[in-house]
């Protein structure tokens, strides 16, 4: 970045240059309309809602258990912990204490996602510096996160993991099977993907001081999550408000320094190895008992009992028709999710769909710092950026 | 079936001193599952939340969301506002509201207090409709700018009134 470079070209002589919608660098549909003076940035103005929707509009009319699936699509690079997240909020709405052995599976997938989730944009931000290698090699541990998906709950992108009240079903033996080769695997491929960057001239020379924010306009722009951690401000919802159990492992909050480009890279980077960490006491602690509350009124009964009990067979019915009776009242629940605090608040007037859902989508509210984040960067500089910030246009939209 | 409802030992301090320093702006103070929730006038709330966000005792400084609200059947005050803000060095969130009618949709924008406010507030109008008296660009974010309603509004169905290929014959609806 060129700092406090006098801009003396007149007004009339800047380019304007649209970059997007579909941009093949960008990584997804944003438009911006960049004011250039020669190859420096002097103005951007960024439109979004290319892929909008509807989903506050959306979740009023669908049932509580029909709402999982919208939120799949919100961040598609990390789509478990936003199903976990949306449960939970039903969960407190209904006052229900999901049982510490769905509770742990819960840690399990939320972490591998976020291991997923950072493996992307870590691995985009060496492509954006044309460090192509990296990103083939990490990728196949994605792949591996995945086929663990797959596993678990039958599907790898939009999941539709979890139920209220608990888990679907409990790892099967080839779950962990696949779970243990992936925690044995991972770390010497996180390793050669670090020992290729890390301290690579050429990427330290492309990300350092690159789209830096301060701490102070990171807070006032909402930031959350591994940009803000970037900045240097430890702020994590999985500490700060503890829950499904994260209150009983030990893991460190990466943080940053100067909040550019590299620091992000690194905060994810070292937030990987912390989500295996977790993801190992998860499986050694791995408590015994039920994996669902005994909650029958929400929790979709398991198929062989609606085939085989009458009981179960009616709160089936009833529960994919949309009659459950959710209590009156309004909830506000966050999750960590992959680029930050994703909050779901509810309000419940007692009918079969929320009266209103509000989602806190965190890209949402940290992207409108773009612009002043790349001011007076160079275009190339400007792309890095927006990969380093992890964008995706699904969250951003919603 | 209900959840339990923590106590939460800072609220009443908080909403004291609030009620002494807006006396009858302060409307109600309640509590819902783990957040206390204060229902202020539309007049007072950009004072509400300045006071919030800068005094040192208050240190409210991160705003966390905001939100619109459309509740038809409250008549007189069909429309409302939510704002909920962080106190992080302590862990505090609170939740700010206010509620006004619908012939009257003028709302203090909070983008002098918070940057951040400025696409929040931007969602909020592309949904409801609000005038953020203040906002420096207040215009249509997520939808087409050529949209002529404001769709979170009850009174508008999910699909779009101008689409008819989806016959409800053919759907059996």
């Amino acid at each position: 970045m060129i700092e406090n470079q006098t801009i003396l070209t007149p007004e009339k002589d800047y380019v304007t240059l649209n970059l997007g919608p579909t941009h093949p660098a960008t990584h997804g549909i944003f438009q911006n309309v960049l004011k250039m003076d020669g190859e420096i940035i002097v103005s951007t103005e960024p439109t979004i809602g290319y892929i909008h929707r509807a989903f506050e509009k959306l979740a009023e009319h669908r049932p509580y258990n029909q709402i999982a699936p919208i939120t799949d699509r919100m961040n598609y690079c990390s789509a478990p912990i936003n199903n976990m997240g949306w449960h939970m909020t039903v969960e407190k709405l209904i006052g229900c204490e999901v049982p510490k052995r769905a509770q742990y599976i819960r840690v399990i997938i939320m972490e591998l996602a976020r291991i997923a989730d950072h493996i992307i944009c870590d691995s985009v931000i060496g492509v954006d510096t044309g460090a192509l290698s990296g990103f083939l090699y990490i990728f196949q541990e994605r792949e591996h996160i995945y086929e663990i998906f797959e596993e678990v709950c039958g599907a790898r992108l939009t999941t539709n993991t979890g139920r209220i009240g608990g888990m679907e079903r409990d790892f099967s033996p080839k779950a962990w099977e696949k779970l243990e080769q992936f925690v044995k695997e991972f770390p010497a491929k996180l390793a050669e993907f670090e020992s290729l960057l890390v301290r690579n001239r050429i990427f330290m020379d492309r990300t350092i001081n690159v789209g830096p924010i301060t701490a102070e306009r990171a807070l006032a722009y909402g930031f959350t999550g591994p940009n803000l951690r970037a900045a240097g401000v430890d702020y994590d919802v999985r500490v700060m408000n503890p829950y499904c159990s994260y209150e009983d492992f030990e893991f460190d909050i990466p943080v940053g320094t100067n909040g550019d480009t590299y620091d992000r890279f690194m905060v994810r980077l070292e937030e990987m190895k912390q989500s295996l960490s977790i993801i190992k006491q998860a499986m050694k602690n791995m408590p015994d008992g039920p994996i669902a509350a005994d909650v029958p009124a929400f929790y979709l009964p398991p198929k062989e009992e609606v085939y085989s009990k009458m009981e179960a067979l009616i709160y089936q019915f009833k529960i994919v028709m949309g009659e459950m009776d959710v209590p009156k009242g309004e909830v506000y629940h966050a999750v960590e999710g992959g680029n930050g605090e994703l909050g779901f608040y509810l309000v419940s007037d007692g009918g079969r769909t929320p009266f209103r859902l509000h989602l806190r989508r965190p890209c949402f509210i940290y992207y409108q710092a773009y612009p002043e984040m790349i001011q007076g960067s160079m275009l190339s500089d400007a792309i890095l950026t927006m990969s380093s910030m992890n964008v995706i246009a699904g969250e951003l939209d919603a | 079936m209900t959840a339990t409802q923590p106590h939460i030992e800072w609220m009443e301090a908080i909403a004291g001193q609030l009620r002494e320093r807006f006396g009858e702006q302060v409307l109600a103070v309640e509590q819902a599952y783990d957040f206390p929730i204060i229902v202020v006038e539309k007049a007072a709330i950009i004072n509400v939340l300045a006071f919030l966000k800068d005094d040192s005792e208050m240190g409210f400084s991160f705003l966390t969301t905001l939100c619109g609200m459309h509740i038809p059947d409250n008549k007189g005050q069909e429309f409302g506002m939510v704002y909920q803000l962080h106190n992080m060095p302590l862990n505090r969130r609170i939740r700010i509201k206010f509620f006004m009618g619908e012939n009257d949709l003028d709302v203090p924008s909070a983008t002098i207090l918070w940057p951040t406010a400025n696409w929040m507030e931007r969602q909020e109008y592309d949904f409801f409709g609000f005038n953020f008296v203040g906002h420096p660009d207040l215009r249509r974010i997520l939808n087409m700018d050529e949209m002529n309603y404001f769709p979170m509004r009850k009174q508008y169905p999910l699909e779009d009134l101008g689409k008819h290929d989806k016959d409800d014959a053919k759907f059996g609806r």
